[in-house]
C-alpha cells in the first residue's frame, strides 16, 4: 500500500469538517461510524475509498486526539465488532474480491455486520492446518459438510471465515480454501458451547450441505493457509496486547485485596507466613508481567523489538492461572460454595456479582488462559523455536496427503 | 518507567562486552580464580584508564566518569555475562555507594579519585559472624580514645578484603552506627582469605583489635548503608541477569548440536520447554534489574524496586544455572565444563546480601501484606 503524506493540521480539519456533518453526540453509532469510514478516518492507513486515507498507522491516534476534545460521545470501541475489525477487514483487504472490498468493509467497521472466525474443529485445535471440514465444488457453488468450535460471536454473526479442506490429496497446507460464509445459509446451525463455567461464551457450528458461491472464495483455490495466516497475525492485535499497564491492577490486585480484608485468626500464624510469601511471590510476578510487557513496547517504539512480546503471553496465562488458585485458597471454606449457582447462560456483564463470586468464576474461567490462542505447550514450542532458534520436532505429517495422516476419532 | 536506553547506553555496553569477551575469557577465569587475590591487575588498571569502569558513578569532580545506576547496571550485566574476576562489586559499586551516600566530603575527596583511578581498591564490611546485613546487629564497637577511634571486633564475609587498600567499615559508636576508614596496613588488623564456594568471588575474615581509624560518617549511618544497600543488591541482581543469559545461550547452543537418538536434543520439547521457561525469567528478570537501576537514577529510595529484583534474579539465575547443568548432562557434570562456575556464582550470589525469601519478607512489609 503506497503511503502518502498529509500533515497533522489537514487531518485535523478534516475531523472537524465530518464533526459538523455528523455529531456523535447527536447521530447514532452506525451513522457516525459510517461517515467517519467515509471521510477516511476509520483505518487511515487502509486506501481511499476503504475506510482509509493510505497513511501511516500511527496517524490514527491524531483522529482519537481530535474526536474526544470536540464529543462528549465516543464511538470508538472496537468490541462493537472485535473480529471483524480486527481479523475481518485486513484480510477482506489483502486478500478480498473487489465485490468483497466494497460491499463489506463499510459493514464492518460500522458494526452492522458481526463477523467470526471457524478456524478451530474437535480434531483440529492446536493444529489446525490439519482440519477436516470438506468443502467440494459443484459448479458455480461449493458444498460444504463439517464441525467448527469456539466459535465467538456465531450466533450473532452475518459473516463467517471459513477455512476448508478442498483437495484431501494435497499435504495438509496444501489443501485448504478460504471462503466468506454467510452464516444465514441453510445448513449452518449454532449451538451454544458451555464451558467449565456454566456459561457459553463460544459456539459450535454444524455445517451441513451448506452451499457457498463459488465467487466467496477469499484467495486462490488451495491457498487458504496463506490468507488464514493473515487473519491469525491480526489475532494478537484484535484481542489485545496483553497485560495490566497499571501497578497492582487485574487478578493480582484483586488477590490483595482479598488477602488484606481476611479475617483475624482465619488462618494459623504459620499458614500467614507460608501464604504471605507466596502472595510476595506472585506479585512479583505480577508485576514483571507488567514492566516485561512496557519493555517489550519501549523496545518496538525504539526498533528493536525483542523476545519480550513472545514470553508474555505465555507468562500471564500460567501466572493468572496460579494467581486465581491462591485467591480461592485465601477464601477458604468460603471457596467451596459457587453462588449464584451455575447459570447456563450467554455472558452478558457480571459488573453486579459480588468480589467473591466473581474469584470463583475467574478461577475456573482462568483454565482457559493456557489453551486459547496458543497452548502454553505450542507457546514454548514458539519460544524455543522462533526465538531461540531450536529445531522444530521431526514431524510425520509434512509431505504426506493429508487423508493418509492419522486423525482422532 | 519506559526503560528508555539510549543510544550511549548501547555504545557502553558494546564497549565493555568487548572488553570483558578480550579480558575475561574462561581460561582467565580459571587461572585467576585459583590466585589468592583474585583478579588481574593490569586488566584493573586498563578498566580504569581506557573505559572509566571504576569511577563510572564517581563525580566529575572527583575524577570519575560522573554517571549513574543505569550504565552501571549495564557493566555490571555484562560483568556477570563471563563471570569476570574483581573487587568491581566491592570497590565501584558498595565502597563507592558507601562514600556518597555516607562520607563526609574530606573522604570523599582522599578516596574517590583512588578508586577512580584504580589506584586504591576499596571494600565495605559490614557482614559479622551471622553473615547478614543487618545493621540492627553490627556488634563491632568503636572506641574513642583522645582524637583516635580504634574499631574491635570481627568482620566477616568482606567482599575482597584480604586484598582492599581501604575498608570502610560499619561499627558502633556511643551516637549509633558510624563508617570508619581503616587502612590495609593499620595496626591490630589481620586479615585472612577464606574458601569460598564460589571460587570467582573472594571473600575474607578481617579481625580487629584496637585498630586505628578514620571516622568518615558524620552522624548515624544506618540510612547511608540502607541506601547503599539497595544499589548494591541492584547491581547484584544485574549480575545476575547477565549470567542467566549466559547459561540460557550455552544450553540453547549445546541443545541445537548435541545429538541424540538421531537429533538434536533441542527439537525434543523436554529439553525445547527448559530452555522456553529460562528465557521467560530471563527476560523478567532483566525487567526487573533494570526497573530497579532506573528506580534509583531516578532519585527513589529503590528499596522496593531492589527487594523485588535481588529475590528474582536470585532464583531465575539459579534455576537457569543448573537447567544448564542438566541440559549438557553428564559433560555438565565435570570440572572442565563451566557450568560448575555459573552454577556456584548462581548459588552464591543468592546468598549475598539475603536470600529471596528473606527480601520478598522486606517487600511484603514494604507492601503492607
Amino acid at each position: 500500500m503506497a503511503q502518502r503524506e498529509i500533515s497533522e493540521e489537514d487531518l485535523r480539519k478534516r475531523v472537524r469538517a465530518l464533526l459538523e456533518e455528523a455529531h456523535p453526540d447527536k447521530v447514532d453509532q452506525f451513522t457516525f461510524r459510517g461517515k467517519l469510514y467515509d471521510y477516511g478516518l476509520a483505518w487511515v492507513h487502509f486506501p481511499e475509498g476503504f475506510g482509509g486515507l493510505g497513511v501511516s498507522p500511527g496517524m490514527q491516534a491524531v483522529i482519537a486526539d481530535e474526536l474526544s476534545k470536540h464529543a462528549k460521545t465516543h464511538y470508538d470501541d472496537m468490541m462493537i465488532n472485535a473480529i471483524g475489525i480486527g481479523m475481518g477487514a485486513p484480510t477482506v483487504l489483502t486478500h478480498g474480491t473487489d465485490w468483497m472490498r466494497k460491499t463489506l468493509l463499510r459493514r464492518i467497521f460500522t458494526g452492522e455486520d458481526i463477523w467470526c472466525q471457524l478456524f478451530s474443529e474437535p480434531g483440529s485445535g492446536s493444529d489446525v492446518a490439519g482440519l477436516a471440514t470438506r468443502a467440494t465444488r459443484e459448479g458455480d457453488y461449493w458444498t460444504v459438510n463439517g464441525q467448527k468450535v469456539w466459535t465467538s460471536l456465531a450466533h450473532v454473526s452475518k459473516w463467517g471465515m471459513l477455512l476448508a479442506r478442498t483437495n484431501p490429496d494435497a499435504p495438509k497446507h496444501a489443501g485448504m480454501s478460504y471462503f466468506l460464509l454467510d452464516m444465514q445459509s441453510p445448513g449452518v446451525e449454532v449451538r451454544p458451547l458451555h464451558q467449565i463455567t456454566g456459561e457459553a461464551e463460544f459456539n459450535e457450528v454444524f455445517l451441513t450441505d451448506v452451499k457457498i458461491p463459488a465467487d466467496r472464495l477469499m484467495g486462490r483455490e488451495g491457498e487458504g493457509w496463506k490468507v488464514a495466516i493473515t487473519t491469525l497475525m491480526n489475532e494478537r492485535t484484535a484481542i489485545g496486547g496483553g497485560g495490566p499497564t497499571r501497578r497492582g491492577a487485574g487478578s493480582i490486585g484483586v488477590l490483595i485485596n482479598l488477602w488484606k480484608s481476611r479475617e483475624q485468626g482465619q488462618f494459623s500464624p504459620d499458614a500467614e507466613i507460608l501464604l504471605r510469601d507466596r502472595i510476595t511471590k506472585l506479585y512479583i510476578e505480577a508485576e514483571l508481567l507488567r514492566m516485561t510487557t512496557q519493555r517489550g513496547k519501549a523496545a518496538r517504539k525504539a526498533g528493536n523489538p525483542g523476545p519480550e512480546g513472545s514470553v508474555v503471553k505465555l507468562a500471564q496465562a500460567e501466572l493468572n492461572k496460579r494467581i486465581w488458585e491462591c485467591a480461592m485458597d485465601v477464601m477458604g471454606a468460603d471457596s467451596l460454595i459457587y453462588e449464584p449457582g451455575y447459570k447456563r447462560r450467554r455472558p452478558t456483564s457480571r459488573a453486579r456479582e459480588g468480589r467473591n463470586s466473581l474469584t470463583k468464576y475467574q478461577f475456573l474461567r482462568a483454565r482457559a488462559n493456557s489453551i486459547e490462542g496458543g497452548t502454553s505447550e505450542v507457546m514454548r514450542n514458539i519460544l524455543g523455536e522462533r526465538v531461540l532458534g531450536l529445531p522444530g520436532e521431526p514431524r510425520s505429517d509434512k509431505d504426506v496427503p493429508w487423508k493418509q495422516i492419522p486423525r482422532s476419532a | 518507567m519506559d526503560f528508555a536506553f539510549t543510544h550511549e547506553h548501547e555504545e557502553l555496553r558494546q564497549t565493555v562486552r568487548r572488553f570483558m569477551e578480550n579480558e575475561s575469557s574462561e581460561a582467565t577465569v580459571r587461572t585467576l580464580m585459583e590466585t589468592e587475590p583474585g583478579y588481574d591487575r593490569r586488566t584493573w588498571e586498563r578498566m580504569a584508564s581506557e573505559l572509566s569502569l571504576l569511577g563510572l558513578m564517581v563525580p566529575e569532580r572527583h575524577g570519575g566518569a560522573g554517571l549513574g545506576p543505569v550504565e552501571l547496571a549495564i557493566a555490571m550485566e555484562e560483568m556477570g555475562r563471563v563471570l569476570f574476576c574483581g573487587p568491581y562489586l566491592a570497590s565501584a559499586v558498595l565502597a563507592t555507594g558507601a562514600l556518597l551516600h555516607g562520607a563526609d566530603e574530606a573522604a570523599q575527596r582522599k578516596l574517590l579519585p583512588a578508586i577512580a583511578s584504580g589506584k586504591s581498591i576499596a571494600t565495605v564490611a559490614v557482614t559479622e559472624a551471622a553473615g547478614k546485613w543487618d545493621l540492627a546487629s553490627v556488634a563491632m564497637r568503636a572506641t574513642r580514645v583522645g582524637s583516635e577511634w580504634k574499631l574491635s571486633g570481627v568482620k566477616d564475609y568482606v567482599l575482597d578484603g584480604h586484598l582492599a587498600d581501604a575498608l570502610i567499615v560499619a561499627a558502633k559508636a556511643d551516637d549509633g552506627l558510624a563508617l570508619f576508614q581503616v587502612e590495609a596496613n593499620a595496626s591490630g588488623l589481620e586479615r585472612h582469605a577464606l574458601p569460598t564456594l564460589d571460587l570467582t568471588r573472594k571473600m575474607a575474615r578481617l579481625n580487629f583489635s584496637s585498630t586505628p581509624a578514620t571516622r568518615i560518617s558524620a552522624g548515624e549511618a544506618t540510612g547511608a548503608l540502607k541506601q547503599v544497600m539497595a544499589l548494591g543488591v541492584t547491581m547484584l541482581a544485574a549480575e545476575q541477569v547477565g549470567g542467566a543469559q549466559r547459561c540460557l545461550e550455552m544450553s540453547t547452543e549445546y541443545a541445537k548440536t548435541r545429538l541424540q537418538f538421531g537429533r538434536p536434543i533441542g527439537s525434543f520439547q523436554a529439553i525445547k520447554h527448559k530452555c522456553a521457561d529460562m528465557l521467560v525469567e530471563t527476560e523478567f528478570a532483566r525487567s526487573a534489574a533494570y526497573h530497579a537501576a532506573f528506580a534509583i537514577a531516578d532519585g527513589e529510595d529503590g528499596f522496593e524496586a531492589a527487594h523485588l529484583a535481588k529475590s528474582y534474579c536470585s532464583e531465575s539465575y539459579f534455576h537457569a544455572a543448573a537447567e544448564n547443568i542438566q541440559i549438557h548432562g553428564g559433560m555438565g557434570f565435570t570440572w572442565e565444563h563451566p557450568a560448575h562456575l555459573y552454577f556456584k556464582r548462581a548459588r552464591a550470589s543468592s546468598i549475598l546480601f539475603g536470600d529471596p525469601s528473606e527480601h520478598r519478607l522486606q517487600l511484603a512489609n514494604i507492601l503492607e501484606l
